[in-house]
């Protein structure tokens, strides 16, 4: 009976509409995303980087964009900024920032969105800031783009926003060269640059990645204090789902250009309904844990984005993927509401799932959940 | 490039004042190098290999000289002293200037006297000076030429990838790279001096006399040796601008919402723009040395023809000298590209 049900849907969504997220009316979120792809035709075929994603962010809200590399998970933020552009991508769908589309609009007008309503932060400061350009000009040059203020003016805001992030003597390292700066100040450098224009929206992508482990921490407290102050939407991509664990109010967990879960950061956690997830945590690096355990790698390669595996994406690495006699060969698994919010791309029926994830997913990496209880419970 | 809003202002230039003074006193050492090295490679190597100071002083004289008159000219010139002796002559020649004396025989040669042509019986400095023009007009008009059109073909390359422009523009610059000046020179004068003589009799003219000939006469040899340079650094611009336009802030700038245009000249092109000034620098002090190729096809009487003629005479003097002025220029160019490079790049100012 059940699963005639959910063949029902499969078959709904190979005749289109790939994602229940998908409704035609403006959002009165700040940032919804619907059925985005984004391919790029090469010589070898078709790169589907990025193939129906859905999600939608409020304001004052942190989404997380989890998945290994060449999931697609910068290539979506890319789409958003409208950085694709002059490539050769094919961009469908669409991307609505508070009230306007934006795959459609003219290029000039997502430009000027652009670090003015949504900024970006990239992984490797020091690549990512102009070698032959101080610090301070650099911000002056992101503030003055959307802002018609004197370069005196536009200099006392970088010098206040350096502040703000955590430079010592603002006023005279303003005039620094990147080159002079540590790593962490240098990201610290692109933090303001990307809030100079106050944005609604901000993505990180990986901002902790190319930084020292101490480093890591105070970004990510600076990046969540700054949210709570200019009450931005943030979006952090990362493989580390520690990351997300500290950050994030919802998760999307991305696969070979699909959503393979998306919910809150309460639902992915705490029971967790996609084997990729469970992948994930299991391959987590925790100092949580009691035990110095293994880490559990998720057999196999990331899949090619030419030729897609059959069916489910996951299946060939996917080690439950013979429960389903077949159907994660053959079939493309839908996004379905695991609970309430919760939704899921798995052909495993729920109870199953369910089972899997309390009996042996849960127990192989609780050594420390147990130790945690314990020692939550005197 | 000095106006533009984002370029070093006063305090990082002031930070290079020492940065410069450290390069002068480098520049001026490698100079004494120079000489020294350019020294024994005319009188020391010649000794090593067996050579007595009186068959030194042979090759300084005329043809089928009388022992007596070499005689004369080994004293005259030094040949029977100390190489050491000899170097501080030298030395002292270029910054005091030189008596050549033997026996009634005076002559005098002023400061700088980087010798003395016995077979042209007059110092090698002032006829080196009156070359130098002819090979220096050559040099700076072909460069502003090459530097400008190179560089300009190259962005709009980089910036056309795979198009039909860019796939003409890096053709032609294949061509003009293969293509040595004694033929483009030569089809150049054929065709537009002799069967449509719009620039007939094509010969040096120097600018105080006559400005607007001077410029005529030099079009075609300034487009020929242009063409060779405009080929190499449309292809170097092109290279580095791809490499550039790919670079992480370049994202940067473009996520900041910053119009196209500004992102590929102020954030691009300063970018690749700064190894094309090194080989810039160093392209145009090598040329100033003699631009011997383009001299001669178009007989005008440079560098360049200067040391081939003081080579086919076997004129010792003559060759050191212009050997130690080629030097100097590399050296100075050098010196200048070092500096520029350090305005660009505030890494290496330090």
């Amino acid at each position: 009976m059940a699963r005639a049900k959910r063949d029902g849907a499969g078959g709904a969504a190979l005749a289109g509409d790939p994602s229940p997220v998908v409704n035609s009316a403006p959002p009165d979120g700040l940032l919804d995303v619907r059925d985005l792809r984004v391919h790029f035709p090469t010589d070898d075929g078709l790169v589907k980087a990025v193939d129906g994603v859905s999600f939608r962010l409020d304001r004052g809200r942190t989404l997380g964009i989890v998945g290994e590399s060449g999931s697609g998970k910068s290539v979506t933020s890319l789409a958003i900024l409208g950085l694709h552009h002059g490539t050769s991508a094919r961009i469908t769908g669409e991307i609505w920032l508070d009230g306007r589309e934006l795959v459609s609009a003219d290029p000039a007008r997502v430009r000027q969105l652009r670090g003015n309503k949504m900024a970006m932060i990239f992984q490797d400061p020091l690549s990512s800031l102009h070698p032959y350009y101080s610090v301070g000009n650099q911000i002056i040059e992101a503030y003055r783009i959307h802002n018609d203020v004197s370069r005196q003016a536009a200099r006392a805001h970088a010098v206040e926003l350096l502040d703000r992030v955590g430079i010592p003597q603002a006023a005279t390292r303003v005039d620094d060269y990147p080159h002079q700066f540590s790593g962490g100040m240098r990201q610290r450098a692109m933090i303001a640059m990307a809030l100079s224009c106050d944005p609604e929206l901000l993505i990180a992508d990986e901002p902790t990645t190319a930084l020292d482990v101490t480093v890591q921490a105070q970004i990510l407290d600076l990046i969540s204090d700054l949210q709570a102050e200019f009450g931005s939407a943030v979006i952090i991509i990362t493989h580390d789902l520690g990351v997300v664990a500290e950050l994030a109010d919802d998760v999307l967990v991305m696969y070979g250009g699909k959503v393979v879960e998306y919910g809150t950061a309460e639902d992915v956690f705490d029971s967790p309904q996609h084997p990729y997830t469970w992948g994930l945590l299991g391959s987590m690096l925790r100092l949580d844990r009691e035990r110095a355990e293994r880490l559990i790698p998720i057999k196999g390669t990331p899949p090619s984005l030419i030729n897609v595996p059959s069916g489910c994406a996951f299946h060939p690495r996917c080690p439950y993927a013979e429960l389903n006699g077949g159907r994660s060969t053959d079939e493309v698994p839908e996004l379905r509401a695991a609970a309430p919010g919760h939704l899921v791309a798995c052909h495993l029926p729920l109870s199953e799932r369910r089972r899997i994830w309390t009996a042996e997913i849960k127990p192989s990496l609780d050594g420390s959940g147990q130790a945690r209880e314990a020692k939550e419970a005197p | 490039m000095l106006r533009c809003p984002g370029c070093p202002r006063a305090p990082g230039l002031r930070a290079m004042i020492p940065f410069i003074v450290r390069r002068l006193v480098i520049t001026v050492f490698l100079l004494l190098v120079v000489s020294m090295i350019t020294f024994a490679i005319f009188f020391l190597v010649p000794r090593l290999a067996g050579q007595n100071s009186y068959q030194l002083a042979v090759q300084y004289v005329g043809r089928n000289p009388t022992p007596a008159a070499v005689h004369a000219i080994e004293r005259k010139l030094g040949f029977d002293q100390p190489l050491v002796v000899q170097y501080g002559r030298f030395v002292r020649g270029i910054v005091l200037g030189a008596h050549y004396d033997a026996g009634p025989d005076k002559t005098y040669c002023p400061p700088p006297c980087f010798g003395y042509s016995f077979r042209n019986q007059q110092p090698v400095w002032p006829m080196m000076l009156s070359d130098l023009p002819v090979t220096a007009s050559l040099a700076f008009g072909a460069a502003v030429l090459w530097l400008v059109f190179g560089t300009a073909i190259g962005v709009l390359s980089a910036l056309r990838r795979g198009t039909v422009f860019d796939r003409a523009a890096m053709g032609i610059a294949l061509a003009g790279v293969s293509l040595p000046i004694f033929f483009t020179g030569l089809v150049a004068l054929e065709l537009f001096s002799f069967k449509w003589p719009i620039f007939p009799n094509v010969q040096y003219v120097g600018l105080t006399q006559n400005p607007l000939l001077w410029a005529r006469n030099l079009i075609l040899p300034w487009t020929t040796l242009a063409f060779l340079y405009a080929a190499l650094y449309a292809r170097l611009t092109r290279a580095g601008m791809l490499e550039t336009m790919g670079e992480d802030y370049i994202r940067t700038a473009r996520a900041k919402g910053l119009a196209e245009r500004k992102v590929i000249v102020k954030h691009g092109l300063r970018a690749a723009l700064t190894p094309i000034v090194t080989i810039f620098g160093m392209d145009l002090g090598l040329l100033l040395g003699g631009a011997v190729l383009t001299e001669f096809t178009f007989s005008m009487h440079g560098l360049g023809l200067f040391t081939v003629l003081a080579i086919q005479n076997n004129d010792l003097p003559e060759i050191l000298g212009v050997v130690m002025l080629a030097a100097f220029f590399v050296v100075i160019a050098n010196l200048i590209v070092d500096i520029l490079y350090a305005v660009v790049d505030p890494r290496v100012r330090y």
